[in-house]
């Protein structure tokens, strides 16, 4: 008897797209995932969705409307595996800069007609609001993390997810430390690894993409980077990107804006 | 190692300055991939050197806890800089590598490897630091029960061409530990640069038979004894030059009767766990792991990566790491770098290059930490094995 595919959800809350596109971008793969795989919603390829309940959910974007709060929760009713990903899902993304002013106060600059807008004040991660069983970080996410995760998924393996730091991405890669040799400010070592240390090997600055690692310490990293000329408005914009909700980064630029 | 490399004392030759493209050249007619020092990206490491303008000729650093900067210098040495970057661990280590493959059968699966690895590697420009680093992977990879067959043939097939220390980097503490700045064993070629006036020349000594046969081309002039001399001469001011020193004397035990000193919270507090320290350290060994498959779970890889006792899955056993705290963290480092090396290989794990000082990005210097516990000392404490996290 032939073995019934698993089924696969992709599902979008607010966000760019572009994690789901990772998936897209995965050409070489695709057609073995598809293979392995029924895809049974996926609003970046097909408008077509399939009845739940889904073996497999990724989960994009962050929870900002009441109606996806709710929505959130019918999706983890149908779900046995919940997995979010990129830096929305996980930490509430870029647009959770409204967490740190007033949104109605930024709701009626923009629009004509605020009354009609349906915000909520706070931009917050899926896991806030049901229980995930794994997160992938990045903005955006790894392709390779998502074809590992897929991969594990389907031969009933734990994912290869190191949550250390991306110093470690970047001295397996070879690349010569920005902060050191050129004194560079560096998120890296505060920094979950997963996108394999791009920006050093491009001369740059790790921006903290994926957000905190394991056992952070980002106040020694922020004394440091004091220390090498950086004046506390820099600090809080770096710990205030894509990952400016996640708690330690949350905490760490409170306390430089509070200097500045 | 299946080196026939003798301990010092050997013959000694005198190659011109400007006779160094000949060795290079010999080098690689002698089908080795030559591997040396060369700049990339503001720092000098080792690279594949094709001929001699690949080397840094005229380029010093300036290395400081937590950083590193390229200078010109004034003359026209080859060698006239501190260690590099890396150590020859990512060649004769490498961050990863694949330990078998696995491939799906009608029945079962079949493996295939380890392949082992017959390139011939040469390392030009050998720091002795670097040297006595890998003298020390020899014993930890190639000796005993589980030996790393790959590693094996990976260093049955290097020439070592060690370059003396005539200078010595602000982070270096070779003297301390006893790796240099001269080389005393291990090498097939050991060169001390010289530069006086116009003059400008090496002084050769030869390791080993491989490395006799390497320059044995280049019909080289014989050195005198007041040459050797001279090359002495100005190995040993660079002893003194060092910006660190590490008081060694009883260091196992002022380290594992400190195990519970409160003085690990200040460096706990410092430390990022970021594992830089243990990925550039040249003795550092400690390697994880993987296994993966493809989608359709035909094939699988075994991959095994360079791992840090930093990484909290490093210590991770049923029901979560052992070693919670940065602080534990670095104290696991420190103690077994300095103290449970001693037990585990009879030697230091530590050499002095100086690396995990230069390029720990909030500038952790291992020698200070050392130097702090000693005098934090809880002197007459027994000696206490036991470790609490
Ligand atoms: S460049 Fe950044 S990520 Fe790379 S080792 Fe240095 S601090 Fe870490
Ligand atoms: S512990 Fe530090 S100084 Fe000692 S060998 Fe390792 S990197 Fe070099
Ligand atoms: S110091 Fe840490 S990484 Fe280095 S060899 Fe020891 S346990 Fe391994
Ligand atoms: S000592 Fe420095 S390089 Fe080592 S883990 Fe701590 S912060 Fe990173």
């Amino acid at each position: 008897m032939k073995k019934k595919k698993p089924k696969l959800a992709v599902w979008k809350f607010a966000s760019c797209d572009g994690c789901q596109l990772s998936l897209l971008d995965c050409e070489d793969e695709l057609l073995a995932v598809a293979g392995a795989i029924d895809i049974a919603n996926f609003p970046e390829a097909s408008r077509a969705i399939a009845r739940g309940p889904y073996d497999l959910s990724l989960v994009e974007g962050s929870i900002t409307t009441p109606h996806d709060a709710e929505r959130i929760h019918k999706i983890r009713r149908s779900s046995k595996y919940m997995v979010t990903i990129g830096a929305c899902a996980t930490a509430g993304g870029i647009q959770a800069l409204r967490n740190f002013t007033d949104v109605k106060e930024y709701a009626s600059l923009i629009y004509a007609n605020p009354e009609y807008i349906s915000t909520l004040q706070n931009s917050t991660a899926i896991a806030d609001h049901v229980p995930v069983d794994l997160e992938l970080r990045g903005c955006p996410i790894s392709k390779y993390q998502l074809i590992e995760v897929v991969s594990a998924y389907l031969n009933h393996r734990k994912p290869n997810l190191p949550s250390f730091s991306v110093c470690i991405e970047c001295k397996l890669r070879g690349t010569t430390c920005v902060m050191v040799a050129h004194g560079t400010p560096c998120l890296g070592p505060v920094t979950h690894a997963g996108c394999g240390a791009i920006c050093p090997a491009y001369n740059r600055g790790c921006y903290s993409c994926f957000g905190p690692k394991e056992t952070v310490n980002t106040e020694a990293l922020a004394e440091q980077l004091k220390s090498m000329g950086t004046p506390p408005a820099d600090l809080v914009r770096m710990f205030r990107s894509f990952n400016a909700e996640a708690l330690e980064f949350r905490q760490e630029s409170t306390i430089h804006e509070r200097e500045d | 190692m299946p080196d026939d490399s003798t301990h010092g004392g050997g013959e000694h030759f005198i190659l011109d300055g400007k006779a160094l493209p000949d060795l290079v050249q010999s080098i690689i007619n002698a089908g080795y991939w030559l591997i040396g020092p060369a700049v990339r990206d503001g720092a000098i490491i080792y690279d594949e050197i094709k001929s001699c303008s690949d080397l840094p000729r005229s380029m010093t650093d300036t290395q400081e806890a937590g950083t590193y900067r390229l200078q010109q210098r004034s003359d026209q040495a080859w060698f006239g800089f501190n260690t590099c970057a890396q150590s020859l661990k990512p060649f004769l280590y490498p961050p990863t590598a694949t330990v078998c493959r696995a491939t799906r059968e009608k029945q079962g699966y079949s493996i295939t490897g380890p392949t082992s690895d017959t390139t011939k590697m040469a390392f030009l420009g050998v720091r002795p630091c670097d040297l006595g680093a890998v003298l020390i992977h020899d014993r930890v990879l190639a000796d005993g029960e589980y030996a790393d067959e790959s590693y094996i043939s990976r260093r049955e097939n290097t020439l070592l061409i060690a370059v003396n220390c005539t200078e010595a980097g602000n982070t270096c503490f070779c003297a301390s530990m006893e790796a240099g700045p001269k080389a005393s064993q291990g090498f097939d070629l050991a060169m001390t640069e010289i530069i006086e006036n116009d003059d400008h020349y090496f002084v050769v000594e030869i390791g080993s038979q491989k490395g006799r046969s390497v320059v044995s081309t280049l019909s080289l002039a014989s050195a005198t004894k007041e040459q050797v001399l001279q090359a002495d001469r100005r190995i040993r001011p660079a002893a003194e030059q060092m910006g660190r020193s590490l008081d060694t004397s009883g260091i196992r035990d002022v380290l594992v009767r400190n195990i519970d000193n409160v003085y690990w919270d200040s460096v706990g507090r410092r430390c990022l766990s970021c594992g830089n320290c243990t990925l550039v350290c040249p003795t550092c060994f400690c390697s994880t792991v993987q296994d993966v498959t493809d989608l359709t779970g035909a094939e699988a890889e075994r991959i095994r990566r360079w791992d840090s006792c930093f990484n909290l899955e490093f210590s991770h056993i049923h029901g979560g790491s052992v070693r919670h705290s940065p602080k534990a963290r670095y104290r696991q480092w420190i103690t077994h770098k300095l103290a449970f090396w001693h037990d585990q290989f009879g030697t230091s794990g530590c050499v002095g290059c100086g690396r995990c000082i230069t390029w720990c990005p909030v500038g952790i210097d291992i020698t200070a930490e050392a130097h702090a516990i000693r005098e934090h000392d809880l002197q007459a404490a027994p000696v206490k094995e036991k470790t609490e996290v």
